[in-house]
């Protein structure tokens, strides 16, 4: 029965993406994306990635979209400003998407592996085992990762600012 | 919880990985195709999940927490790239009145 869950959730994952690039509106695309986040999330408890389902919730689907919607109200982009590509150039990167996934699929074939997914540890993606190995093998990077945070946040601020001196 | 991870066990990898693929291959579509700015940063952030799921997928399949740490690790490196993209953008927009990339064409000279 789970095993056609994933397999209803994936066809809405892939719907919601197709979705994402096609939609006309910006605002439609981005709520697209939050859809398609969910299923993501969804996949994430399928998989018993407790701890990665959270945090998809919390850092995607709130801040990151949170983040695209505040931008495109503030640009005031909601109505269909954007001239579309030729037609030409749409047919042509459509081609090249789909030699991509042919590859992908093709190396796949190749190299064959099929075995069912099985979950040897139910406690692999809880918060307990996933902090001991952050704070244990990967601190450093952790940390690193703090200071990048921090940078970003310097770096978007002075980019958003305005500019006194020029203008 | 414990009951349905224990159903999981019939989802081949393979179909993972197809999944993936799928996905990831239509942000690159989505990115070839689309000139708002915003709508392609929207395609990266489908391909980084996409990679995100089969990292996670990997890491259940070979019993290894090590990947789900790097899927951590690559969201807190989209939040701060998703800031810095926003906030370029914003000032694109300011100095151009539009958020359409054929205008930066003059970036190539």
């Amino acid at each position: 029965m789970s095993t056609q869950v994933f397999y209803f959730v994936a066809t809405l994952s892939i719907l919601f993406s197709l979705m994402v690039i096609f939609a006309k509106n910006p605002i439609h695309s981005v709520l697209y994306l939050i859809l398609t986040f969910f299923t993501f999330t969804v996949h994430y408890v399928l998989l018993n990635a407790q701890f990665l389902a959270v945090v998809n919730f919390i850092v995607y689907m709130g801040a990151i979209m949170v983040l695209f919607l505040f931008v495109l109200m503030l640009l005031n982009l909601n109505k269909d400003t954007e001239p579309s590509k030729s037609p030409l150039i749409k047919i042509v990167g459509v081609i090249a998407g789909g030699c991509l996934i042919v590859t992908l699929i093709g190396s796949l074939k190749a190299a064959s592996i099929s075995s069912p997914l099985i979950l040897k540890n139910p406690g692999l993606g809880l918060v307990e085992n996933l902090g001991k190995e952050l704070f244990g093998p990967f601190l450093l990077p952790f940390e690193l990762s703090s200071l990048l945070l921090l940078a970003a946040m310097v770096g978007a601020v002075l980019l958003s600012k305005r500019d006194e001196v020029e203008a | 919880m414990e009951n349905l991870t224990t159903q999981m066990a019939g989802v081949p990898l393979n179909h993972y990985i197809y999944l993936s693929a799928i996905i990831f291959t239509i942000g690159v579509i989505g990115v070839l195709t689309r000139r708002n700015a915003i709508v392609i940063f929207m395609s990266v952030e489908l391909m980084l999940n996409a990679v995100n799921l089969l990292l996670t997928a990997f890491s259940v399949h070979s019993n290894d927490p090590s990947g789900q740490v790097f899927v951590f690790f690559i969201m807190a490196l989209a939040a701060a790239e998703v800031a810095v993209g926003l906030a370029i953008i914003v000032m694109v927009y300011r100095n151009t009145k539009s958020i359409d990339i054929n205008v930066l064409n003059r970036l190539k000279w």
